[in-house]
């Protein structure tokens, strides 16, 4: 890559125009995507390109340093908080302050706009390229104007991220200024509630199923939302066990008992066992 | 000899001091202390006085520095005396009068349950006046001016029981004030102009200050004259101040109060002197008010308010003999001194005749009383023969005098001058001539069964009597040699006026319309009987009985102007100036309200408000780079 | 190529990235968005040392890593903080300080 002078190479300018595509898509994916999740990883592609145009335009610590940094460590930092917090179902789009949208769009536009024909204005002919800067190894160039021309920002910069550190540590940490409820007390103020006090009920148990993310039944056949952890019903991922799946579930067995050549009638009571309820569940659909 | 002089003002201070602050204790003998003080002031006053006559003209004059009153930096008001001849005239009117008033009250209060608290007021209205004839500076002066306007209004509203008592105080008061605004810009304008204001300083650097000057400070103290004088145009509250007891009545005409203003004007003589414009202005008001008081007082058939409007006119005349600068100023103080005796023997003998009548002031319910009070028929009787100017009695001399000097004020104005002068004489000598017939001759126009007039007991006839003598012998008394011209001519100076008319031709036309109007009131009261309802009159008569409009006058003008001018100023106040703030308010209000919907807490709102500015910044950057 | 485009596609970045701020309600993504932004400016300086021929620029995009690492770590920080008061992380919803 020694096409660092001014002019871009034809290889760099394919380059540019590939990856600069996926770049917009990725910053166009950002702020469309429903989930915040999708948006920090369509954000995280975008990093990835840029720091592969960093490295095209001879910054090869930052463009490292892109990928570490940026990609590596702010990203999945977001990814965690994502994880901790935005997991309530898929954020909505739907605009809620009057205008906002088109005041948002027509500022963006024209600022956009503003801003290209700046640098269009701007006479931007002459490149002079990195060549002769980078004789030296970029790393050892940037280290030296680091340490010796900004060497007390530098030192600032470091107080500053401390600073950060000690004060993300104070917002979340949380004192407990009192004794924490003892289980006898937690029960007294459940019944003095009156809400709930016995344990929560469990998930469905069925024979095909036996898991967390699937909610257990009302003698009427409906989905009980309590028995299934409220996070799983914030993510919307819980398995759909409604009286449809049932009834499927019922004219299978009805099926493979008529190919079996089996009788109605004397089946066994253990396998009537796990479903009592059926009968009742789809007189009542 | 000069360490008396603060005795004469701090005896009757004392008294008052003492009657004032001494409470129920000193209720029996409350009257003898104020007249004793009272005395011991005249007493001083005496030996002062002997004292100054066995010295020469040239070094008659005393001062007293007790200490420095408000020394301020280069501003320096000393509490400090005077006694000159001027000043010795005064104290010995002011304390003999007031002495012989005092005595009197002891008879005429004697059944009025706070007399301790009458005699503690009247103590320091004599305190007041002698301060005021006693200083020796301007804002010295002020004081007492101010102590006399205080002690007026306590004693004339002395009933304040009376709602017209209580009135009248308070008008003397308000009218009084806007005197004193007078002399006070008159007393600013002089510290401006000398940088000082004790008499001594001012008046010898009046031959080098400008003549604006010197008649701007001329007619403030005009106007403060006015005000305690009772001359046109704030003459309106003297009728009104009869509502007090009639010796305070006495007391103010005659030795006090409205002397006060023919005091200042002679006092600041030389700044008069050069000031004619201010001179002009002094003698028109004072020609002025001697014919308004004398046209009052022939319709009033209150005797005391006809003896009140009787005062306004003799006044008139000392402020017009005043006017007229050397040539009078000697005369208005002898008339001064005369008037205060008949004047003061007249409101007793008022007071006495009341007294006897159950308090009535009526004139038409009078009528032969000379037989029921003979001791008050003699003694009024001189007091009225001296006020008309009765050859060889007080008021002939002193009142020729004026009407000659006016007549030597020379040209025109000598002329017209003259004639008011004379035609005063004449109208006093009708309504004086009115008073004395309705009152005491005549038939009886009372019920003999309610009222029984007798004569006043001895403390009330007997400074009667003494008035009486001095009104009969002061005139002639002050005129041998010119005596008392020549004793106040190092004080006021004197030049002899040229008047057009010799000396015997102006006696005689006095004379003449003194008997015009003498006969002229007989032959409307004297030969015919008195109707005991007052007929409805002339329409000069019904103005003058309602004090030719005066309170009409000042209600219409400034009263109702006031209202109207305050009422504007408040309408302005609401719609112009409120409603400008106001207006102001309610537009940055309804602004601000705007602007609120702005500042919604919507963050996105403010990114967006954020992004606009910096589009803007962007396009001024670019805009500015393009030009 | 004049790699003057990469400035262009810089621009289009902070562009997006500016209206993804005003448009999303979501605070991380807010953040994200504003990740976009700081990114594209790098770009820029990128470029703009290239073109200069001295390495100032890519010094002024190092800081702005390290500023973003701080303010990143800060802002996270309270929103969880908010999460954790008010169960939710609009941005919309946190709009108690008006008149």
């Amino acid at each position: 890559m020694n096409s660092l002078a001014a002019a871009a190479s034809t290889g760099e300018a394919v380059q540019f125009w590939i990856l600069g595509t996926v770049a917009v898509t990725g910053a166009l994916c950002t702020i469309l995507m429903k989930r915040a999740v999708h948006s920090a990883l369509s954000l995280a592609g975008t990093m990835i390109v840029l720091a592969v145009f960093y490295l095209a335009n001879g910054a090869y610590f930052l463009g490292v340093v892109q990928v570490v940094v940026y990609t590596g460590a702010i990203m999945m930092l977001f990814l965690f908080v994502v994880m901790l917090v935005g997991v309530t179902a898929a954020d909505s789009l739907k605009e809620t302050l009057k205008g906002q949208r088109w005041l948002a769009a027509g500022l963006g536009i024209g600022f956009g706009i503003l801003l290209i024909a700046g640098i269009g204005n701007a006479s931007l002919k002459e490149f002079n390229g990195l060549g002769e800067a980078n004789a030296g190894g970029n790393v050892q160039g940037l280290a030296a104007l680091i340490f010796t021309k900004y060497v007390f920002a530098f030192e600032i910069t470091g107080a500053l991220l401390i600073t950060a550190a000690v004060g993300a540590m104070v917002l979340t940490h949380r004192e407990r200024t009192e004794r924490p409820a003892s289980q006898r007390e937690q029960s007294q103020a459940r019944v003095r509630a009156g809400k709930q006090v016995p344990p929560l009920p469990a998930p469905g148990v069925y024979a095909r199923h036996n898991a967390v993310d699937i909610p257990g039944l009302l003698p009427d056949g409906s989905p009980s939302e309590l028995t299934v952890n409220p996070t799983l019903r914030g993510r919307g991922q819980i398995r759909d066990v409604s009286g449809e799946a049932l009834a499927e579930l019922k004219a299978l067995e009805q099926r493979s008992t008529e190919w079996l050549g089996r009788e109605t009638e004397p089946k066994p009571p253990a396998a009537q066992s796990p479903t009592p309820a059926e009968p009742k569940e789809e007189a009542s659909k | 000899m000069e360490n008396l002089i603060a005795l004469l003002v701090a005896a009757p201070l004392v008294g008052a001091a003492l009657l004032l602050c001494g409470g129920k204790r000193l209720d029996r003998a409350g009257h003898w202390i104020g007249t004793l003080l009272a005395v011991a002031s005249f007493a001083v006053a005496a030996v002062l006085f002997a004292d100054m006559l066995g010295k020469s003209a040239g070094d008659r004059a005393l001062h007293q520095h007790l200490f420095s009153w408000i020394p301020v930096g280069g501003f320096r008001a000393d509490l400090a005396f005077q006694l000159d001849q001027l000043s010795m005239t005064f104290v010995l009117l002011i304390t003999g009068v007031g002495s012989l008033i005092h005595i009197y009250s002891i008879g005429y209060m004697e059944h009025d349950e706070r007399r301790r608290r009458f005699f503690g007021y009247l103590n320091l209205f004599l305190a007041a006046m002698l301060l005021l004839v006693l200083a020796d500076n301007y804002l010295l002066l002020y004081v007492g001016w101010e102590g006399v306007g205080l002690a007026s209004y306590l004693l004339i509203g002395f009933w304040q029981h009376k709602p017209s008592a209580a009135t009248a105080a308070k008008k003397a008061f308000l009218v009084n004030r806007v005197g004193d605004v007078g002399l006070s810009i008159a007393i600013m304008l002089m510290f401006t102009t000398f940088g000082t204001f004790a008499f001594g300083p001012v008046l010898a650097a009046t031959g080098d200050t400008g003549e604006g000057k010197l008649t701007a400070i001329g007619l403030m103290l005009l106007l403060a004259a006015c005000g305690k004088s009772a001359q046109v145009p704030l003459q309106s509250w003297l009728g009104d101040a009869m509502e007090g007891p009639t010796p305070v009545s006495a007391l103010i005409h005659a030795a006090t109060m409205v002397t006060a203003g023919v005091y200042l004007i002679t006092r600041s003589g030389a700044i008069f002197n050069a000031a004619p414009d201010a001179q002009m202005a002094v003698v028109v008001v004072g020609a002025v008010t001697l014919l308004f008081g004398a046209i009052v007082g022939c319709a009033k058939d209150d005797i005391k308010k006809a003896l009140a409007g009787s005062t306004m006119s003799q006044i008139g005349y000392m402020i017009l003999a005043a006017g007229l600068g050397p040539i009078g100023y000697a005369f208005a103080i002898m008339h001064l001194v005369t008037h205060g005796f008949f004047k003061a023997g007249l409101f007793l003998g008022a007071g006495s005749v009341m007294h006897g009548m159950n308090d009535e002031v009526d004139m038409r319910r009078y009528g032969g009383l000379r037989r029921y009070m003979p001791v008050t028929f003699i003694t009024f009787g001189l007091g009225y023969l001296a006020i008309i100017g009765f050859p060889g009695l007080s008021g002939f001399f002193s009142k020729d005098k004026i009407i000659e000097a006016a007549f030597a004020k020379g040209g025109t104005e000598g002329w017209i001058l003259g004639g008011a002068a004379l035609l005063g004489a004449a109208i006093t000598a009708f309504y004086m001539t009115r008073v004395m017939l309705m009152t005491f001759f005549g038939e009886k126009r009372w019920d003999p069964q309610e009222v029984h007039p007798h004569e006043s007991p001895k403390t009330m006839t007997i400074p009667m009597i003494v008035l009486a003598v001095g009104s009969v012998f002061a005139g002639g008394l002050f005129s041998i040699n010119d005596a008392f011209v020549s004793w106040l001519e190092p004080v006021t100076s004197f030049e002899h006026g040229h008047s057009p008319l010799s000396a015997t031709a102006t006696t005689t036309a006095t004379i003449v319309v003194l008997l015009v109007g003498a006969g002229l009131a007989w032959l409307m009261y004297g030969r015919k009987p008195v109707p005991a309802v007052a007929p409805r009159g002339s329409l000069l008569t019904r103005a003058a009985r309602r004090d030719l409009l005066q309170d009409d006058f000042n209600h219409v003008v400034l009263v109702r102007g006031g209202e109207h001018l305050t009422r504007t100023l408040v309408y302005l106040d609401h719609s112009l100036v409120d409603g400008a703030v106001n207006g102001t308010a309610a537009t940055m209000g309804g602004l601000s309200g705007r602007l609120r919907q702005l500042q919604s807490g919507f963050v996105r709102s403010y990114a967006v408000q954020m992004l606009g500015g910096a589009a803007v910044l962007v396009a001024a950057t670019l805009l500015m780079r393009g030009v | 190529m004049n790699p003057v485009y990469y400035l262009y596609l810089a621009a289009l970045l902070f562009t997006i990235g500016a209206a993804g701020v005003l448009i999303r309600r979501n605070a991380i993504v807010v953040f994200m968005c504003i990740e976009l932004m700081l990114n594209a400016c790098n770009l820029a300086f990128v470029t703009f040392s290239r073109m200069h021929g001295n390495l100032d620029g890519q010094i002024i995009a190092f800081f702005t890593m390290v500023v973003a690492a701080a303010e990143v770590v800060v802002g996270l920080a309270i929103i969880v903080t908010i999460f954790r008061t008010r169960h939710t992380a609009s941005v919309d919803d946190a709009s108690l300080m008006k008149l």
